[in-house]
């Protein structure tokens, strides 16, 4: 018996989490609304710290009512326990506010093939006030030749458009 | 005034506003004139409560009591309450709403513009954070006002109907009592003389440009910074507040 527990404790010392292991751990979970693509590439899991035997987990949100931020919490702190980690402390944080610069490359390039427009380079432009839309190309056909149908879309980080080239309708994430 | 109850009273005002606007919103869900418009208002709906909830765990951190943002939102009666006038008015048809929306959207655009350089690091992150959404919002309601101010003799009708009778809420906005002089010796609060000034300039062109009159309406109803509300958000709350007060501690 004793020798048993020995060996797991020992088994659990050798495999001691790190800040890489558990944000590769963490990067498996999905965006619930936009499953291709998962909370590090999409700029929610900002920070992991392991402080006196506690991981902390920094997270943003992307829209401030985003209902899918307590899923997600839900989500990290199973993920963690199943690995043995149970001192979790989840932190939210607002500052420096969330952006579409931070979704990376590879991640736009999944968001087009999923179906979704990404967000055009470079944030919040003026040109919203003024009524200026981006034109973001058809994820189906490439074409450029879209217009918005709304501002508001299916979920608060998306803006519905069409395609007037092959007439499909479709999601385009907005810049903030 | 004591430093942390002004904080706390200021939080409470700028979170109820954006609770008690949100839940407004929310009545039209399935009810929007078309589709797109009634996905329009839920979102922008969402943004409120999330900036109201935000306001509200942090109002009662301030506190300090041990009461969570539930508990505010849900066991607060109408004279704890600290929105603005503005935002508990019924919706009316949907030129009143977007008239609502849109005195309210550049009220907020341009509060917050101010407010991301609070002193108080918490405040000026959730301003910031805010901002982005509210240009969105911004944008939404300045063009439903011109499309029907510039639109047809009905719809200018009735969007001018609505800024009419919602005009003498507009003044409450911007209301400064011992609150925000305590706070803004500390570099807290926001001035809200050069917010007004900003806010009357821009009203006055969205108006003008959708060939609508400013209405002349001098009488400004105020009283919302002591809780002293119109007769429908007693309504309002006891819609939002049933569930919560009828079953005490109910869980999904």
């Amino acid at each position: 018996m004793v020798e048993l527990c020995l060996s797991k404790q020992l088994k659990i010392i050798a495999e001691l989490p790190t800040k890489e292991s558990i944000i590769k751990l963490l990067s498996a979970i999905p965006d619930p609304e936009i499953p291709v693509i998962n909370i590090f590439e999409l700029g929610v899991l900002r920070n992991v710290e392991l402080i006196n035997g506690t991981c902390i987990v920094t997270i943003t949100p992307t829209y401030s009512g985003c209902p899918a931020m307590k899923l997600i919490e839900n989500q990290i702190s199973a993920a963690l326990k199943a690995e043995g980690i149970n001192e979790v402390q989840i932190k939210m944080v607002y500052s420096p506010p969330w952006t579409t610069d931070w979704i990376s490359d590879e991640a736009k390039e999944k968001l087009r093939q999923y179906g979704i427009a990404p967000p055009e380079k470079s944030t919040m432009d003026k040109g919203i006030l003024l009524g200026k839309n981006k034109q973001p190309a058809c994820p189906q056909c490439s074409s450029i030749n879209t217009s918005m149908i709304s501002q508001f879309g299916s979920t608060a980080c998306k803006a519905l458009y069409r395609c007037n080239n092959c007439k499909e309708p479709f999601d385009y994430f907005k810049c903030i | 005034m004591e430093n942390q109850t002004a904080l706390f009273q200021y939080c409470l005002r700028l979170a109820d506003s954006n609770l008690i606007l949100s839940h407004r919103l929310s009545e039209w869900c399935g009810h929007g004139p078309i589709l797109e418009e009634d996905i329009a208002l839920i979102n922008i709906a969402l943004d409120f409560i999330g900036h109201g909830t935000a306001l509200l765990q942090y109002a009662a951190l301030v506190e300090g009591k041990g009461r969570s943002e539930d508990d505010l939102a849900y066991m607060r009666n109408e004279r704890e309450y600290r929105n603005a006038l503005l935002v508990e008015q019924p919706n009316g048809d949907y030129a009143k709403t977007i008239a609502r929306q849109f005195l309210f959207d550049t009220f907020q655009y341009h509060f917050y513009q101010a407010l991301q350089n609070s002193k108080d690091e918490t405040l000026a992150a959730l301003a910031a954070k805010a901002l982005k959404e509210i240009t969105y919002h911004l944008r939404h309601s300045s063009q439903w006002v011109l499309r029907m101010g510039d639109g047809t003799d009905e719809s200018h009708s009735r969007i001018q109907t609505a800024f009419d009778d919602l005009w003498m809420f507009t003044g409450d906005l911007f209301d400064m009592d011992t609150t925000d002089e305590t706070l803004l010796k500390q570099g807290i609060a926001v001035d809200l003389a050069p917010v007004k000034e900003k806010w009357q300039t821009q009203v006055s062109e969205v108006l003008q440009q959708a060939t609508l009159k400013i209405p002349d309406q001098t009488f400004m109803q105020g009283g919302s910074r002591d809780g002293r509300h119109t007769e429908h958000l007693g309504y309002l709350l006891a819609e939002m507040q049933y569930l919560p007060r009828t079953y005490p501690g109910a869980k999904w």
